[in-house]
């Protein structure tokens, strides 16, 4: 199919339009029993962002509960470890109550569905950060939660199984498909079609249909409003990179979002290339895949010739997605932000490198944008002041790095 | 006129309703589907509708779930369901609406499937994830080409709304009976009638139902109001319990399993 492609300024700051469309991106691609529920929720939503009580409770809970403001940390090491040229900020989304970015997302939206008068929530998860993020905000307005997950992502990132039950919420393996991420999806949008009336579904990213993809993106706007706040003050000047991972893409689309129009800012995404994407193994949707239409929205997948959805893969389960945002699709046709790829063995790298210098870490998500930084810095500028956002910590992750490491060991 | 809107109206002039099968293309193989339909039509079948499976059919419950995959596994494409619908239509005059999901339709290009399913012989397409706010181009490619497209209305659409769905559907329209996914069920709700005589009231063309429906007594029961009943998990589930393993692992649909299903359809269209 032919994307038109138009000039950024045309766009920027105006997307999505009326039908929840990023150019020819997005849309609201779902069966008609949740056409009406997808008004409601627009209406819902388009009513809280003008009230203030809404947002005065909203950004109350973000400050006493989740810990916001997060800090903006410079790197030192991190920088001399990249060649020592440039300065480094870490957004230390990883330092949120519950661990990750994903939390600023469910509390918006647990408000939203407790003021909708929907007493169930049904969430899908990857990683797992989004599932106890929304077990984590039903807990705190005492509303019932239900979490599907595939099996693969159970045995991997059990901790976060575990967390989730703990916060109260039944988590419901999913072992069709690809038994990860795509399918928990398909089972939560099956799950809010039968249960639509007294359900809310909370959407962990910028993905699905309008207006999810919007209101995601607000939601996790706090993260790069901010930045641009905080670099002012510390570095004395706008970011000249941001550089965030994108599976489904929220957390970056919230560290991009508020600097879309500040067009010196470069912003690039870090997708995941798996295995290397000479293999059916990786997750770089924006860098090979082609337009198509899954979850409810038009945007960039992996898939075959015929329009079937490929597996995709990556060692970080949050980035094991064959789709993303609507609004990358349409930042990358016009050219806004740029998409590039790490593999596994780098990003593993690259989380090494911040735990051992730094003593931070991270996710295996995040650690993506760490290991594009080493890539990255010796084509930059002297002074250049790059931001990662670090979306979330590693502890998740910690059996999984252990695993690898000690197969490597000789004898082993 | 249209090979649907010409079944609705002799059935019409004979008092009768219209029974609509389902069956998923490629499963197991589209010899068998090929056999299947011919069954399915020569049991009564008013219209097929013939299922283009995708990967990830989210309005599908585990029957039609598990037909998809193994359709896929079997290693079906568009291009070979299409090639199916030409070689039925040299048989039957049954008409054939193609169910399934818009990325395959898309990635085969709108305009090229719209060309190459009207040369094949397609009536209708129903597509599960292509409301109307999203159908305009689809729509207009399938008008050009002379392929009704066939809208879905469900429990949960206010009757404004399911007017100006009415207003764009062609052939027919789909009463999703039930809020939820496809799959058997042994109740169907309270409110059917009510909302099936409330939607024929605005819809200029043909209502018929589906999701749900698994038993002559529900077929019965709503041929009194609506013009066409479909039924999909029910004879799934027929070829599901009759699949042997031949050589080399590839599926194949008993000779029992025909029989079965050919007696299931006509004890169906018996109640029409």
């Amino acid at each position: 199919m032919t994307i038109h492609h138009k000039k950024e300024s045309e766009y920027v700051g105006n997307v999505p339009d009326r039908r929840g469309h990023f150019g020819d991106y997005g849309g609201r691609f779902v069966p008609e029993t949740l056409m009406p529920a997808l008004n409601e929720l627009e209406k819902a939503y388009k009513a809280i962002k003008k009230d203030k009580t809404f947002i005065q409770e909203f950004s109350y809970i973000l400050g006493d509960y989740v810990g916001r403001p997060t800090p903006l940390y410079e790197a030192k090491r991190l920088a001399e470890a990249v060649g020592g040229r440039i300065k480094v900020f870490l957004k230390r989304e990883d330092l949120t109550h519950t661990g990750a970015h994903k939390i600023n997302n469910t509390i918006g939206q647990a408000l939203l569905a407790r003021r909708m008068g929907k007493r169930r929530i049904i969430a899908e998860t990857g990683a797992g950060q989004h599932g106890v993020a929304t077990a984590t905000a039903c807990a705190l307005f005492g509303l019932k939660c239900e979490v599907y997950m595939g099996v693969k992502d159970t045995v991997r990132q059990a901790m976060n199984v575990y967390r989730m039950e703990l916060a109260g919420a039944k988590v419901l393996p999913v072992s069709s498909g690809t038994q990860t991420l795509k399918d928990a999806t398909n089972e939560a949008i099956r799950d809010w079609v039968t249960n639509v009336k007294d359900t809310h579904y909370i959407i962990g990213s910028v993905v699905g249909p309008h207006p999810y993809p919007m209101m995601v993106r607000d939601f996790q706007s706090v993260i790069g409003q901010e930045i641009k706040k905080q670099i002012k003050k510390q570095a004395g000047q706008m970011p000249d990179v941001i550089l965030a991972c994108v599976g489904g893409g929220s957390n970056a689309m919230g560290a991009f979002f508020p600097f879309v129009r500040e067009t010196d800012v470069r912003l690039i995404g870090v997708e995941a290339a798996g295995e290397g994407l000479d293999t059916d193994h990786h997750s770089a949707t924006l860098t090979v895949g082609r337009p198509g239409v899954l979850h409810g929205k038009l945007t960039y997948l992996l898939q075959d010739r015929w329009g079937q959805i490929k597996g995709a893969h990556s060692l970080a389960p949050g980035l094991d997605y064959p789709g993303v945002g609507p609004e990358h699709s349409f930042l990358k046709d016009v050219q806004r932000a740029e998409y590039v790829c790490v593999d596994d063995e780098e990003a593993l790298e690259g989380f090494m490198l911040l735990c051992e210098i730094e003593g931070i870490i991270p996710a295996l998500e995040s650690a993506h944008a760490v290991a594009y930084l080493r890539k990255l810095a010796p084509m930059l500028k002297d002074g250049s002041v790059v931001v990662i956002n670090l979306s979330g910590r590693g502890d998740k992750d910690v059996a999984t790095v252990s695993d690898i490491l000690r197969s490597r060991k000789p004898g082993a | 006129m249209n090979r649907i809107d010409k079944v609705f109206e002799r059935l019409a002039a004979e008092q009768k309703k219209a029974l609509i099968p389902f069956v998923t293309a490629g499963d197991p193989c589209l010899d068998s589907t090929e056999m299947i339909v011919l069954e399915m039509v020569k049991q009564g079948a008013d219209i097929i509708e013939l299922g283009m499976p995708f990967s990830d059919p989210l309005a599908d419950g585990p029957t039609i779930q598990a037909s998809a995959l193994r359709a896929l596994d079997g290693g079906v494409n568009t291009a070979q369901i299409l090639e199916l619908v030409k070689s039925l239509h040299q048989k039957i005059q049954t008409p054939i609406v193609a169910m399934g999901y818009y990325n395959p339709i898309l990635q085969y290009g709108l305009e090229q499937f719209a060309k190459d399913a009207a040369d094949a012989g397609v009536d209708g397409t129903i597509i599960a994830d292509l409301p109307l706010e999203e159908a305009d181009k689809w729509g207009a490619c399938a008008e050009k080409y002379g392929i009704c497209n066939i809208f879905l209305v469900a429990p949960t659409t206010p009757l404004e709304r399911a007017k100006k769905i009415a207003c764009k559907s062609r052939g027919f329209l789909y009463y999703v009976s039930v809020a939820g996914i496809t799959g058997a069920r042994t109740n169907l709700p309270a409110d059917i009638v009510a909302n099936i005589k409330a939607l024929k009231a605005v819809s200029p063309v043909p209502v018929a139902v589906g999701f749900g429906v698994s038993q002559p007594e529900h077929v019965e029961m709503l041929s009194k109001v609506a013009d066409g009943v479909i039924v999909g998990s029910a004879i799934v589930k027929i070829i599901e319990r009759n699949l042997e393993k031949s050589q080399g692992h590839t599926l194949s649909f008993s000779i029992q399993g025909m029989a079965e299903l050919g007696d299931f359809v006509g004890r169906l269209k018996e109640k029409t």
